[in-house]
């Protein structure tokens, strides 16, 4: 009789710790996308009210204003960076890559000392030599472009190498050698042995490459100096949030969010299982 | 004590242990450097000689071509069949010293003073009836010296391989071989593959973040600032001034810089604390709760829970923070439609709720980071321990301190000191969110005096150097540079701390 008890209080317990859990989810989930329910509703509504969630008149005009709107051309905004981000994840992905390649299985005289350095070098704040980058940037003439920021992005992405050699470490050095044994060089290790198998590490830094500049304001609004049509989308949405016009152009605002948004999820949702591993192995790995 | 000792103390007696050994064990380890330094000295010391000892055996013993080579780089190894590799040392030699000649020199000898006259006025006949000619440009000498400095030691560098390379050639035709561009090319793909693989990065690092941080450092301790911006002013070298300003201690010096230093620095160090134990604990537990078994939908909760890493952070901050605005925000519109609150809630203007609210809102964004991460670990741990745990009769609470918090724990810590390291770092979260608001307007009752650089009660250290050095009103380099000074120093602090202590740092081979 005591043992049907305790299984079934044990069962009882079992039952409560797992409502406990599945209501602390539901909140968290309503926590987590209201905001961002909040935020697609906003993108039809026609006038911006506090007081107002759902909108009494429904329009579409906010997506049509972003791309007529001529004191926020919006649309230059997204094809530049849609450009600065292809350009970007193809070289700066090469370059990360090559530089943990080279960290993870090359051995040479000054590699634990380079290591160190670009960690050091790593601790000042990125943007403290803005203004003297702005200026080099001036010198090769790009500063008065787009590429400019894709010239930055690119110049330090051998400073971003640890999640990926990480990986790399992981790979058994044996496999190098059987291929070195058949005649192939160290290049042709690198391009025909190690790249192919490691594809999760290039999509993740594909996919971190990619996305980075979407969201980079610092940089990109530096290097722009305040002139329009070399804004990306973060720079151009947070003016168009500037104070002052923050309650006429919010619905405004929404509605290029959702349109940025909507891209760099899909991208992200497809590519999700890279993304798990590369976060996993970096955290691991350090 | 020994180690059964230990184990016989209860809990509290083990923490006042460890936390007494502390005290042993940090003037042990300062005692052990300064008993090795000696030693350690005297290596690096005779390290840093040798290459003048090489050189020397060098000249002695190299023959014509080897110390001509000393004066005209290339020399030895241009008749030594290595072509390539000759004329291109060469040539650099040829474009560095006429680059010295034509810039580097003029701008070092300006340097001390950085220039003599910045900009001369005269009259003009149309308005603004005033022009300028600008004559010496501070930010072109500095920048200038520091790019011929640059230029230098590569100089100097290839000087040295060229030389050595050359008595090397040497050597071998002495004993009937030789060595040509084409094995260097062979080696290039070989033993020297790192040269190509790392040339790019190298060269990207070099010209974008070295020089521009060199050249931030040494403005430190300048009064580069709107009195002397250039092309107009000169600035000059001010020694530790910006230094002495910051801490109060410059004469006709104000304390209140300190205080508002003090007050941001403290919060620097209290954000990232929060910012990352938060994150880590909550998204720890979250991930466990989706992974327990017999949960559903767990490929649902989860996507949910990503969305925020999804959306660019810019969108969702920006969003935050307009809900959260005092007069305009949709939070408390709704809070007061609803009857909650009377008064609206100034999440981001009042000085110690912004700070709650920002670490809140970084909850929101981080706790995804976490739980992701966490998952991948949790799933390595081995079933069995928890089994017998169970079988032990162990309770949840006691599974999770006694196996999965130390597992998790050891397995992360490089990831929690990146993750610290970063939030001292974090820029886009108070930008966006707060911009660093409400400013300080008062010092222990006295209204503010002295110039803070629109300082505000929740800004950081980096975005207190954002606002000095993209002021509208008022830019400080000088300053700015200070702050960035500091920063680094913390960062080296609590990265050096902690990653001598991690172990795959440490191990790094073990892993291949």
């Amino acid at each position: 009789m005591a043992k049907v008890e305790r299984y079934h209080s044990k069962k009882a317990k079992e039952i409560t710790s797992k409502t406990i859990i599945y209501i602390i989810l539901v909140i968290m989930a309503i926590i987590w996308l209201v905001p961002f329910i909040y935020l697609v509703i906003q993108s039809f509504t026609e006038s911006y009210s506090p007081s107002q969630i759902i909108p009494e008149h429904w329009t579409f005009q906010n997506y049509i204003n972003l791309f007529t709107d001529e004191i926020y051309p919006f649309g230059r905004w997204y094809l530049n960076t849609l450009v600065i981000a292809i350009i970007t994840a193809v070289l700066q992905t090469i370059i990360t890559l090559m530089t943990a390649y080279a960290f993870s299985r090359l051995r040479f005289k000054s590699r634990q000392g380079y290591m160190k350095l670009i960690l050091v070098i790593g601790m000042f704040p990125s943007f403290l030599g803005m203004i003297v980058t702005y200026f080099l940037l001036q010198l090769i003439g790009l500063s008065g472009s787009i590429f400019g920021l894709i010239v930055v992005y690119c110049a330090g992405a051998g400073m971003g190498y640890y999640v990926a050699k990480g990986f790399f470490d992981t790979i058994p050095r044996s496999l190098d050698e059987a291929a070195m044994i058949d005649g192939a060089n160290k290049n042709t290790v690198f391009w025909k042995v190690i790249l192919p198998l490691s594809k999760p590490i290039v999509v993740y830094t594909i996919l971190m490459s990619f996305t980075a500049p979407w969201g980079d304001y610092m940089m990109a609004s530096y290097l722009a100096q305040g002139k329009q049509e070399l804004f990306n989308v973060a720079v151009g949405l947070q003016q168009m949030m500037a104070k002052g016009k923050d309650i006429t152009y919010f619905p405004q605002f929404c509605a290029g969010a959702v349109i940025v948004s909507i891209g760099i999820m899909a991208l992200f949702f497809w590519l999700q299982r890279y993304y798990v591993e590369g976060v996993t192995g970096g955290a691991v790995k350090g | 004590m020994t180690n059964l000792e230990y184990m016989s103390l209860n809990r509290t007696q083990r923490f006042f242990y460890k936390f007494g050994s502390i005290f042993v064990k940090v003037p042990l380890a300062i005692f052990h450097f300064f008993k090795k330094l000696p030693r350690t000295l005297g290596s690096k010391v005779k390290k840093a000689f040798s290459p003048f000892k090489n050189l020397g055996t060098w000249f002695l013993q190299g023959d014509i071509l080897t110390k001509l080579n000393f004066i005209i780089m290339g020399i030895g190894q241009i008749p030594r069949h290595q072509i390539i590799r000759g004329v291109l040392n060469l040539v650099y030699e040829i474009v560095a010293i006429l680059f010295l000649i034509l810039v580097g020199i003029p701008n070092f000898i300006k340097l001390p003073s950085f220039g003599y006259v910045g900009s001369v006025q005269y009259e003009t006949d149309t308005p603004p009836f005033i022009g300028y000619m600008y004559q010496d440009d501070s930010f072109m000498i500095l920048l200038n010296s520091v790019i011929s400095l640059a230029i230098i030691l590569i100089l100097v560098f290839l000087w040295y391989t060229s030389i050595r390379d050359s008595y090397e050639l040497q050597r071998l035709g002495e004993i009937g071989k030789t060595k040509t561009d084409k094995s260097t090319v062979k080696d290039l793909v070989g033993k020297d593959y790192h040269k190509v693989m790392l040339s790019i990065p190298t060269l990207g690092i070099a010209i974008f973040t070295i020089i521009p941080l060199v050249f931030m450092v040494l403005v430190a301790f300048t009064n580069y600032n709107s009195n002397h911006m250039n092309p107009k002013e000169l600035f000059d070298w001010v020694g530790l001034g910006n230094f002495e300003q910051l801490l109060g201690i410059a004469s006709g010096g104000n304390s209140q810089v300190l205080f508002v230093f003090l007050q941001i620095l403290l919060w620097t160090l209290i954000w990232a604390f929060f910012a990352t134990f938060t994150n880590y604990f909550l998204g720890m537990i979250v991930a466990l709760m989706i992974n327990k078994k017999g949960i559903k939908l767990k490929k649902l909760w989860r996507t949910i829970l990503i969305t925020t890493i999804a959306v660019p952070q810019f969108v969702s901050l920006l969003l935050i923070s307009k809900m959260l605005n005092q007069d305009t925000g949709v939070i408390n519109a709704t809070l007061k439609n609803l009857g909650l609150i009377t008064e609206n809630i100034k999440f981001l203007t009042d000085g110690i709720l912004v700070k709650v609210t920002i670490i809140v809102v970084n909850m929101w964004i981080g706790i995804p980071y976490t739980m992701l991460m966490c998952t991948g670990i949790l799933m390595n741990i081995p079933d069995d321990l928890y089994e017998s745990a169970k079988i032990d009769g162990a309770s949840p609470y006691k599974m999770y301190m006694k196996i999965t918090l130390p597992y998790m724990l050891f397995v992360t810590t490089p990831y929690l000191i990146s993750q610290f390291v970063g939030n001292i770092n974090n820029f886009n979260v108070i930008y966006l969110l707060s911009n660093g608001g409400p400013t300080f307007t008062s010092v222990n009752g006295e209204m503010i005096s002295t110039r803070i650089y629109g300082a505000g009660q929740s800004d950081l250290l980096i975005t207190w150097l954002y606002k000095m050095s993209m002021g509208e009103v008022f830019k400080d380099y000088g300053t700015a540079a200070v702050i960035g000074i500091i920063v680094f120093v913390i960062v080296a602090f609590f990265s050096l701390i902690f990653y001598g202590r991690s172990n795959s740092v440490k191990n790094e081979e073990d892993f291949q």
